[in-house]
């Protein structure tokens, strides 16, 4: 294969890992911005959620895609409610205080983790495919079903932009972020808005999850790099801001493809791992964040 | 003095352990020490001078390989090598520090995580020297330090009782001195701190050097004790580890971190024997402690009944 197709090819792949980060990163984002805390365990809740859908596809009689759908409906709901269970049962107790609910969600990370291990075993596992159409470019074939996962991607986000605009509820968590007291004193239950946000953060992550694991294999400790992942793309769109999360996602999704494809991976992590330490200590706002 | 004298005590009672305790649990206990040295540096940063540092692995794994490398590359001995980890962790937290101390809070915490996890992918991508995953072995002739060979059981623990004794020593001189008490000036409120005169940037900086040492002689010892060095020992864990020990003893408590690394050590050794998922006592106990106990053992102790623990 010639240098052009090559490309074409690295760059496809980092739009379904961009995608997938987006979808990522903007619940851990999500959760930043109105909560104001950083949820060590939103890779543990892709993973979860990666677990949850291996589980229900492989218990729905049928064509994979009755299962896979099926894991699509029900899983980010359930992975949504246990976190807002973990929310009101530590979190809240913490009074959110920033340095402890990083303590206790390493803590919920470690228990996600072990669970997982003891229920589902050191075994990468696959889940099929819904669907397997290739799509047959003049160089290569393609899958089919990643492109459908950009496309999901991109319907989802665009759900959750609605929802943060247009909706009622979003007008209560953005009035939450700007002010949780001044919000408390017009009669929103901050308690709950706070609960739904960390659902749903955990929810978006799940949703990542069912829709990724098609592509890759269900592992208990898969949600690592997604973690890290995601702590880079949020960083670097400047914390708690869903518009740079997305540029973000973007940019480190395709990056990486490309990075990955032509240098060691390893390589690739170093530098964004520095970058991002860097870009905390020099531009604490990230690289698209107005001035705090 | 009551302190001093309290402290000499349990040293002596460790030294008791260390003749009458069986081969399993001796070698154990040598272990034990070396997390409890790692974890008291922790503690100088995080319970003393108010730093929540998620990377102090990159220290311990630089002390690591700063005492493994030289053995490898250039056929040093145990003594020397446990002196150029120590440094290596002590110049590597300089290095972190320099940059990740323009920050604090939540900011701090995730740009040392990151220093750290840049250093744990370097250890992997440079596997030409470091042994990638699979570590290196440190020969038996580079394990022998003042004499002692530290493939025996016997002197390996009370090496480690001797290192323990040193850095728990360190720590109590440096908490009752002056400067001791800026540290917790920072703890407590850094504005203020700031006002009569301190600046915090240099304080926190020296605090973290000196954490840092611990480190790395913690990782070098960890190193040269059980003749290994791998990059495992420089993942997010071993940054999570002298966190848990310092909360579940008591963070700003002199002895807290030997007490919550042997209550922790115990306990996963114990549940390692029933169930392949022990780390789950690693989050359990992360939660119970910042829910209910977020002043660790030590800290309750001291509260209760014995107000003078350091």
């Amino acid at each position: 294969m010639s240098f052009g197709p090559f490309l074409l090819l690295a760059l496809m792949e980092g739009l379904v890992s961009a995608a997938v980060l987006a979808l990522m990163a903007s619940g851990l984002s999500l959760v930043f911005g109105v909560m104001r805390v950083v949820n060590v365990a939103h890779g543990a809740f892709f993973m979860t959620g990666a677990v949850l859908a291996w589980f229900v596809a492989g218990h729905v009689p049928g064509p994979p895609v009755v299962g896979w759908l099926v894991a699509l409906i029900i899983v980010p709901p359930l992975v949504g409610l246990l976190a807002a269970a973990v929310d009101v049962l530590v979190l809240k107790r913490l009074e959110y205080e920033p340095e402890a609910v990083i303590v206790a969600t390493i803590g919920l990370l470690y228990i996600l983790e072990q669970v997982a291990l003891l229920s589902f075993g050191p075994d990468a596992r696959p889940v099929a495919a819904p669907f397997s159409l290739r799509l047959q470019l003049p160089w290569f074939g393609y899958s089919g079903y990643k492109l459908f996962v950009v496309a999901a991607a991109g319907a989802v986000l665009l759900a959750v932009w609605l929802v943060m605009t247009r909706t009622r509820f979003g007008l209560v968590m953005r009035a939450t972020q700007v002010d949780r007291v001044t919000a408390r004193a017009f009669g929103i239950n901050v308690d709950r808005v706070y609960a739904g946000t960390f659902g749903l953060g955990a929810a978006l992550a799940a949703v990542a999850a069912v829709l990724v694991v098609p592509t890759t294999q269900v592992h208990y400790l898969m949600g690592g790099d997604p973690l890290l992942l995601s702590f880079i793309t949020v960083i670097i769109g400047g914390l708690g801001s869903l518009r740079g999360t997305l540029v973000a996602a973007l940019i480190i999704g395709l990056s990486d493809g490309v990075i990955s494809m032509f240098w060691a991976p390893t390589l690739s992590k170093i530098i964004a791992t520095l970058l991002v330490a860097l870009v905390l200590v020099f531009r604490p706002q990230g690289l698209f964040g107005a001035k705090a | 003095m009551k302190g001093w004298l309290f402290h000499l005590a349990v040293l002596g009672v460790l030294a008791v352990l260390a003749v009458i305790l069986p081969a399993y649990h001796a070698n154990n206990l040598a272990r034990v020490l070396v997390l409890a040295v790692f974890a008291t540096g922790y503690n100088l940063a995080f319970g003393y001078t108010g730093m929540l540092s998620l990377g102090h692995a990159l220290f311990f794994g630089a002390g690591m390989f700063g005492a493994a490398l030289p053995v490898t590359l250039w056929g040093w001995g145990g003594l020397p090598v446990l002196g150029t980890g120590m440094l290596a962790g002590g110049v590597v937290a300089a290095a972190v520090g320099v940059l990740a101390l323009r920050t604090k809070g939540v900011s701090f915490m995730i740009v040392t995580l990151m220093f750290a996890q840049a250093g744990y992918l370097t250890l992997i991508y440079c596997n030409a020297v470091t042994g990638g995953d699979q570590g290196l072995v440190l020969p038996g002739a580079a394990r022998q330090v003042l004499g002692l060979d530290l493939t025996q059981d016997g002197s390996r623990l009370w090496l480690a009782l001797g290192i323990y004794a040193a850095a728990l020593a360190g720590a109590l001189g440096l908490v009752g001195s002056r400067f001791g008490r800026v540290m917790l000036a920072m703890r407590e409120n850094e504005e203020r701190s700031r006002m009569l005169g301190y600046d915090p940037y240099t304080v926190k900086l020296k605090v973290l050097v000196i954490s840092g040492l611990y480190a790395g002689l913690a990782g070098a010892a960890y190193g040269v004790f059980f003749g290994y060095a791998g990059a495992g020992f420089a993942t997010v864990q071993y940054s999570i580890l002298p966190m848990l020990y310092s909360l579940l003893g008591g963070a700003g408590t002199a002895l807290g971190p030997l007490i919550g690394a042997a209550v922790m050590f115990w306990l996963i050794d114990f549940a390692s024997g029933l169930t392949n998922a022990y780390l789950m006592l690693v989050g359990v106990v992360l939660i119970v402690v910042v829910l209910f106990a977020p002043r660790g053992i030590l800290g309750y102790v001291r509260e209760r009944w014995l107000p003078w623990l350091p």
